[in-house]
């Protein structure tokens, strides 16, 4: 902390040199490495629901992670006192992973700077409650303006503002300050015995100023849409099909189905079905997969990864070849390549892990309406409430909420209780077109992985697969 | 003066703090206990994590308005800042008469029996105990088949810590809680370079109910293996048999939908249907947090009403929704005992011990019934509409021919709505398997639509 000051030096006193000790004990069994995570975030949330402020809640949670490293195996311990005396037990206690002998000294650790890809203009966490309160009473008017048939609307809004910073052995402190806001809404359609839900939401890395140019009536009204959709969507069909997935959302298929299987902590233990396949064809020749964590106030943007890393702009699959891995510090020293900035973990309780920033597939040259036309009788996708993957076998499911059957070319009924389910490879294989019409997902993703949740970002053009199984309940 | 009283006595403070601020009402749940977890793989120590840690959380009605907040932070001069911050959150809030803290009946009668929700001896079990069960457990994976060439790890954890809620119409209680896990998930590798994996796991309250680290390691193995030359089949609707360890998932679904949250929402299908047939005569639900030493278990809600055991489905009648205090009033009912609260947010419905309860028939005998069908070990996805009862979901296991178990199957999904699908539960076996909070019998359903080719 050669520049001074900072948000942890000013408000709990952890200086250079409480820093420098801390290291020290955490690598004083050996060790080859230890990093310390400082966490300080504050939450407040507020829920409508029939017409109601039903909730208003808040809180902060402050504390350090502290990791040793020897070799691929990992020490960790965490404290939620922010003392000396407990950060010295805490990095006592991870130093126990290590047996060597041989004293490793810290680096002096000094300050790093980074890019400053989310700049908030309206501080949510400055903002009078009630001035957000009126901001999403917006949503919660206007989506039971929207039809009679909307018999219940639940709105709530959370933001959240967090303090890191990462002090490594290396040298390296850096420090960020990363926002998040998320507007979630559920919107339930109900005539005579049929009640359909649906559910949406909206966000990023950003302040209030959001809302200006994405009105929270825009999102209210399309989940009302959804959910009045539903009423006379028709049973899914079931079997293989070709399916469109629509730009923007669709790229949630790209997580589940390569997404996680690029992580390169899978490959280092071989446990992916990408293991051991850099520079072979994983894809359609049409396929170019990047992962971003440098997208402006994007979800899943980070100004620099949870190990002190700064992000990258990573391309993973191009036309149709694997190219790389995203890579955390233990598994880039496994494979001798940089760390890509996927360095990430949920709090200061959990140790990091590659994973995921914006992850999504670039476009091609085919126009939408094209992509539709090619398709005699398939599937139209748009909306997901998730999916998963299994990443040893490939095999992949989601949830798709708003969906359309393709007919002559043309989109006609919805369908509801649609579920894709493949294989990652093969399914990318069977991209046939690719859209020029790419689109960022609004900022509502939040992928789980061995516990851990992180916010994400996803995105894809308008894509043609030439046939995915659809579980539905009608034999086709 | 243990921990248990120590955590009762800062949420009785807290609980004063925010009275003096001007709340009406309050309660407080503090939560504080340690963490050990092991990881090993191939043979080496991968991660060992060893913390302590400690939370709060504070709920407050002013007027009938409601407010939460939490902190880990629990210095004298940050809790009651926070008392103030919380009073002042209820500002923007509605006042709602179905608010509030449940009534002092509820918990004037408190269970006083022994739940054995703490493991006395956890915390003497040395560490190097835990790092060699993990490593047993691993070898036993590797040693049980050649076949099996990669581990994700085998991870050893145990938890010990205190649960303590206080409120201000004078409930107050406390215990300690302990846990402890074994898991293990390993790969085989098949044609076409594709890795089939499985994974086992048991978990406890007490340390010494886990299975065997070799029986952990081998039921892995060996469910690994059952899934080389796993293939896709022709879509077609066909009898399903639930494996036990996954049809508790089925009745996981069949209490959200039974929950007192979705009924206020109207987004049950279970709606209107209290004392109707909901499925077949032979299925019946319970959800009990009074059974000594299972993981659900608990004297009290997470309101601190006393724990009662609640029929869901007797017979295949649907008995009735969960409800907690708030969902209780709005729906003109009276609470069951069924809140669960965390320390960041308000309470809501959920279950203790959920558990659908045995049928007669052997596992053998389901599985000979089905001329052609499938035999279901795995789910994925979130295709589960519990409005509409719309089910979806992406499947594995193995087809089941002229009454036998015979290939594996992947790659495929079951659909049906859960209306039919309790309905059309055929048979139930005996052998009820109880893991973690939950359990549930194999299950034969009559007819599923499975997607594949």
């Amino acid at each position: 902390m050669t520049a001074g000051g900072g948000f942890f030096a000013d408000r709990f006193g952890i200086d250079t040199r409480i820093i420098n000790e801390i290291l020290s004990e955490a690598l004083s069994h050996g060790g080859d490495y230890a990093d310390l995570y400082f966490e300080h975030r504050q939450t407040s949330s507020i829920l409508i629901e029939e017409e109601k402020v039903k909730n208003a809640s808040g809180g902060i949670i402050q504390g350090v992670g502290i990791r040793v490293v020897q070799g691929d195996a990992t020490g960790y311990a965490y404290t939620e006192e922010l003392t000396r005396e407990a950060m010295r037990q805490a990095a006592r206690t991870a130093a126990k992973i290590a047996s060597g002998n041989r004293r490793v000294e810290p680096v002096e650790v000094a300050r790093r700077s980074t890019p400053d890809l989310y700049p908030v203009r309206v501080p949510p966490w400055e903002t009078p409650a009630r001035e957000k309160l009126a901001i999403i009473r917006r949503a919660d008017v206007a989506a039971r303006a929207y039809d009679a048939v909307i018999q219940r609307v639940v709105v709530s809004f959370a933001d959240e503002v967090q303090h890191m910073a990462v002090a490594t052995s290396d040298g390296t402190f850096v420090e960020d300050v990363q926002p998040m806001i998320r507007l979630n809404l559920q919107c339930l359609s109900e005539e005579g015995k049929n009640r359909q839900t649906a559910v949406g939401g909206g966000g990023g890395r950003m302040g209030l100023e959001y809302f200006e140019t994405h009105p929270p009536e825009e999102l209210a009204r399309d989940v009302a849409r959804q959910a009045i959709l539903l009423q006379s969507a028709v049973d899914a069909p079931a079997g293989v099909l070709p399916v469109v997935l629509g730009a923007g959302d669709s790229g949630i298929l790209l997580h589940e189905a390569v997404g996680h299987g690029l992580e390169a902590d899978f490959n280092r233990k071989q446990t992916s079905n990408y293991a051991d396949r850099l520079g072979e064809t994983v894809a359609s020749s049409l396929v170019s997969v990047v992962d971003d964590g440098t997208i402006p106030s994007s979800r899943g943007s980070i100004d620099v990864d949870d190990e002190g890393n700064l992000p990258r702009k990573n391309v993973l699959i191009e036309e149709g070849v694997l190219q790389g891995y995203m890579q955390d510090r233990i598994s880039a020293r496994h494979f001798g390549v940089a760390p890509s900035g996927n360095g990430r973990r949920e709090s200061f309780r959990a140790y990091p892990m590659p994973r995921m920033t914006n992850t999504y597939m670039l476009p091609g040259e085919s126009s939408p309406e094209d992509i539709i036309r090619a398709v005699d009788r398939g599937l139209f996708c748009l909306s997901y409430s998730g999916g998963q993957v299994n990443i040893s076998n490939g095999d992949f499911v989601f949830s798709v909420t708003e969906a359309y059957l393709i007919e002559g070319g043309r989109v006609t009924s919805p369908v509801k209780g649609v579920t894709l389910i493949g294989n990652g490879p093969d399914t990318l294989s069977k991209v046939t077109m690719v859209g020029a019409d790419f689109q960022l997902s609004d900022g509502r993703w939040t992928c789980g992985k061995d516990g851990q949740s992180v916010p994400v970002g996803v995105g894809m053009p308008t894509v043609l697969v030439s046939g995915i199984t659809v579980g539905g309940t009608q034999n086709e | 003066m243990d921990d248990t009283e120590r955590s009762l006595n800062l949420a009785e403070d807290v609980v004063r703090l925010a009275k003096k601020h001007g709340a009406d009402d309050a309660d407080v749940l503090v939560a504080a206990g340690t963490e050990f977890e092991v990881t090993v793989r191939q043979g080496q120590i991968d991660r060992l994590i060893e913390a302590g840690s400690k939370a709060l959380g504070l709920r407050v009605f002013v007027g009938g308005r409601p407010a939460i907040s939490y902190t880990s932070d629990f210095a004298r001069t940050v809790l009651d800042q926070l008392a103030q911050d919380t009073v002042e959150r209820a500002a923007i809030t509605d006042s709602d008469p179905a608010a509030g803290l449940p009534d002092a009946d509820e918990w004037r009668t408190q269970f006083e029996g022994d739940l054995m929700l703490d493991d006395p001896a956890l915390s003497d079990v040395p560490n190097d105990t835990k790092i060699e069960m993990a490593r047993r457990c691993e070898a036993a994976s590797f040693g049980f088949d050649p076949r099996i060439t990669r581990s994700d790890g085998a991870t050893c954890s145990t938890e010990v810590g205190v649960r303590a809620l206080v409120n201000s119409r004078g409930f107050g209680g406390g215990y300690r809680t302990s846990g402890a896990s074994l898991q293990i998930e390993v790969m085989a590798d098949d044609e076409d370079g594709k890795k089939r994996n499985d994974h086992w796991y048991s978990v406890e309250r007490f340390f010494d109910r886990l299975e065997p680290p070799e029986e952990v390691g081998r039921k892995a193995a060996e469910r690994a293996l059952t899934h080389l030359g796993a293939r896709k089949v022709p879509t077609r609707a066909v009898p399903v048999v639930w494996e036990n360890q996954l049809a508790q998932r089925l009745v996981g679904i069949i209490a959200r939908a039974a929950s007192g949250e979705a009924l206020h929402r109207r987004q049950t299908f279970l709606m209107d249907l209290e004392g109707e047939p909901v499925a077949s005569a032979l299925v019946t639900i319970i959800d009990d947090p009074l059974i000594p030493g299972r993981l659900g278990s608990r004297p009290f809600d997470g309101e601190g009403v006393t724990s009662r055991r609640n029929e869901l489905c007797v017979g295949g009648i649907f008995s009735g929704f969960l409800f907690d205090t708030y969902t209780a009033r709005k729906t003109g009912r009276r609470t069951t005992g069924s809140a669960v609260r965390g320390i960041a947010g308000a309470p809501s419905v959920g279950t203790s011990n959920l558990f659908m309860e045995a049928g007669t028939a052997s596992f053998e005998e389901i599985i000979a019934s089905v001329e052609d069908g499938l035999f279901l070990t795995d789910l994925m996805g979130f295709g589960v509409n519990i409005t509409t009862g719309d089910f979806s979901q992406g499947a594995a296991g193995r087809w089941i021919e002229h009454g036998k178990l015979s290939y594996p199957v992947t790659e495929i999904n079951i659909s049906g709505n859960l209306q039919e699908m309790l309905r059309g539960i055929e048979m139930i076996g005996s052998d009820l398997f109880f893991r973690g909070s939950a359990g549930a019998p194999t299950l034969r359903m009559a007819r599923l639509m499975v997607s594949g080719l």
